[in-house]
């Protein structure tokens, strides 16, 4: 392999690295840290607009639509980041 | 119609759509046995995955056990979502480029060594087996409750339907059923759960209901059933029992699990692209959260519905759905203190409980507490049918390709050919229904405990190993090896101490740091991380070649 294209991958794997932290970060604020650890002190107050206690929110239905919503944002950098790295599998495999 | 005229009719139809799309889809590859060729779109391995996921626990059981358990139920709704998040960012993608037929494929591989490979098939068997158990016993109590044949009758019934496409068809007919499997079962949750949502609430859309307003009272629906949970003497149903430190690892080690658990990664080797991996998963997310954020709607519903309808009631007035689950066992009233009406108090009431109420009637006696027309009852029995048999064909996929095409052809007889392996995968497949079959007919007593178990042994033994395998270069076979050892051992070992040998020890008391054994699985995968890590600084770094074939799963198209 020659050492352009190993300095690539090495950035786009550091890219990689880079978004898959800051994703489950949230990952794991929404979830272990507004759903168990902060669950208290948020359910003081509703999810405006709604009955629910913001903590119980949390843990039993928000949590569950972040989850979605993060696979989704991942799916779109990546093909982003496949396409800015050459190494997509749209074009050419 | 008759309900059971009804489920007769639905339950026929729909096994008669899984044998016809198992006619139309059978393998005659190995490829298209374990991995239906790559040639999934994926969004309908989303379906399958969804289907594959979820088991008859999930569509019977959970809205029960949150409707129970309150607040302490989230555990299963994070836990049981939360791993798809992982799955997607650390392991399908990159599986997915691997290109392998299973698991434990990938561990021989990456750790370039049999007895790893061993060590993974082992787990693999192991994990699958103690679950489909439960499966399969699901399959008769459908059919024993909705249909009135023994439950063994019931448990021949789907063992004769899965051996058919499962058999046939390898992972090839297994997705297609599975993609029909997922629309009969979504479809039979949603139904009566808007119902219900319409009637307590007058929202149609039960995941908004459930933060509505109560229709009856007037005030907000959990203020509602909190308030009447405090009175008769349970805790808050917005609040938990559970320690924050237990609800914490539990949620974690599900998390984790659902993540190593090999019936689900091998769905991701079905698409055809790394790219068609990454949405996949997502897509498989959508369709389980459909459902499993119905299922806390579902379980305040049926507890303020329950509550409100039976709660100091005369034994002598209750409504006739009483009469029908009290017959199958699955309620029970006892007048212990002889005054004729029916007292249904927790712990903190000064009276004594009367009435003991089986998890599964939650969503099982919901159409008829909501009076609901006889064909929804019908409908809920197939899609009960479909999850249990969905899940149940899954993994005994997984059981018979770690036989035939690890076992086999990747350790004792390499020189098997393509027809020999795929024969070996058939009747691999049917040495497992059979198996299955005497596990649902023979259920082991404690059906629940073990499939914490397959969990916790998931996340110990698989998560850390296929992420160091990916993430970390230098992570050696030896330290693969002790690390799964070691992390299956702790957790098998507490598991096995608190749930078979000494249950009557199994207290917040006893237990370390107060882990309970559902998560334990956290403390064993933190081990097999720890294990792996340190051991492989202290080893040779892995061959060349191994180290060349990270560098390739890292990216989806290497680059001339």
């Amino acid at each position: 392999m020659p050492e352009d294209t190993t300095a690539r991958h090495k950035e786009y794997w550091r890219r990689n690295i880079r978004y898959v932290g800051m994703l489950l970060a949230v990952w794991f604020l929404v979830s272990f840290g507004f759903g168990i650890l902060l669950v208290e002190p948020l359910n003081s107050v509703n999810l405006p607009g709604t009955a629910y206690p913001l903590g119980f929110w949390f843990a039993q239905q928000g949590a569950i639509y972040v989850f979605v919503v993060l696979i989704f944002v991942y799916v779109k950098l990546m093909n982003g980041l496949d396409q800015e790295f050459g190494v997509s599998e749209e074009d050419g495999a | 119609m008759t309900a059971q005229q009804w489920t007769l009719a639905l339950v026929v139809a729909s096994f008669a759509l899984y044998i016809g799309i198992a006619i139309r889809s059978r393998a005659s590859t190995t490829k298209e046995f374990y991995v239906a060729g790559t040639g999934v779109s994926p969004l309908a391995n989303g379906m399958a995955t969804a289907a594959d996921w979820m088991s008859a626990a999930s569509f019977l059981g959970m809205a029960g056990l949150i409707s129970f358990m309150g607040y302490d139920g989230s555990v299963y709704l994070m836990g049981w979502t939360g791993g798809y998040v992982l799955l997607a960012l650390l392991l399908a993608p990159y599986l997915r480029k691997f290109g392998a037929f299973t698991v434990p494929d990938f561990v021989g591989d990456r750790y370039y060594s049999q007895t790893a490979r061993i060590v993974a098939v082992v787990c693999a068997i192991f994990i699958s087996f103690t679950y489909v158990a439960g499966q399969m016993r699901g399959v008769g109590i459908v059919f024993g409750r909705f249909l009135e044949v023994d439950i063994d009758v019931g448990v021949y019934i789907g063992m004769a339907v899965v051996f058919f496409y499962a058999v046939l068809g390898g992972m090839k007919g297994i997705t297609y059923t599975q993609v029909a499997q997922y629309c009969v079962l979504i479809f039979a949750y949603l139904v009566p759960a808007i119902f219900l949502s319409i009637m307590v609430t007058g929202n149609p859309i039960p995941q908004l209901g459930l933060g509505g307003v109560d229709l009856a009272s007037g005030t907000p629906l959990l203020e509602r059933l909190n308030g009447l949970n405090t009175e008769l003497g349970f805790t808050e149903y917005t609040s938990g029992t559970k320690s924050m430190l237990d609800v914490f690892f539990i949620t974690t080690a599900l998390m984790v699990g659902t993540a190593g658990l090999p019936h689900v990664i091998i769905r991701f080797y079905t698409v055809p692209r790394v790219r068609d991996a990454r949405v996949s998963v997502g897509w498989a997310l959508v369709f389980i959260a459909l459902l499993y954020t119905t299922a806390p709607a579902i379980a305040v519903f049926a507890r303020t519905n329950l509550i409100n309808s039976i709660s100091e009631t005369p034994y002598s007035e209750v409504p006739e759905w009483f009469t029908t689950w009290e017959d199958t066992g699955l309620l029970r009233f006892e007048d212990l203190n002889g005054d004729g009406r029916i007292q249904f108090v927790g712990p903190n009431s000064p009276m004594e409980n009367e009435l003991t109420v089986d998890n599964d009637i939650i969503v099982l006696a919901n159409p008829e507490i909501a009076e609901l027309p006889n064909w929804v009852i019908g409908l809920v029995a197939a899609g009960g049918l479909a999850a249990a048999l969905s899940t149940a064909a899954g993994l005994l996929l997984v059981v018979s390709s770690a036989v035939s095409h690890d076992l086999l052809k990747r350790s004792l007889m390499p020189e098997i050919s393509e027809r020999g392996e795929l024969l070996a995968a058939r009747l691999a497949a049917a040495a497992a229904v059979l198996f299955a079959g005497y596990l649902g007919t023979h259920p082991p007593g404690y059906v629940a405990q073990v499939v914490a178990f397959a969990f916790g042994l998931a996340a110990s033994s698989f998560f850390p190993i296929i992420i160091l395998g990916i993430f970390s270069k230098r992570t050696t076979r030896e330290g693969a090896i002790l690390g799964m050892i070691s992390g299956i051992a702790l957790t098998g070992a507490y598991i096995v101490w608190f749930t078979l040998m000494h249950p009557e020890l199994s207290n917040t008391d006893n237990w370390w740091f107060g882990i309970s054994p559902q998560g334990i699985g956290t403390v064993g995968m933190l081990l097999n991380f720890a294990v792996t890590m340190t051991v492989s600084r202290f080893t040779p770094e892995p061959p060349e070649h191994v180290q060349r074939m990270v560098d390739s799963i890292r990216v989806p198209r290497s680059v001339a």
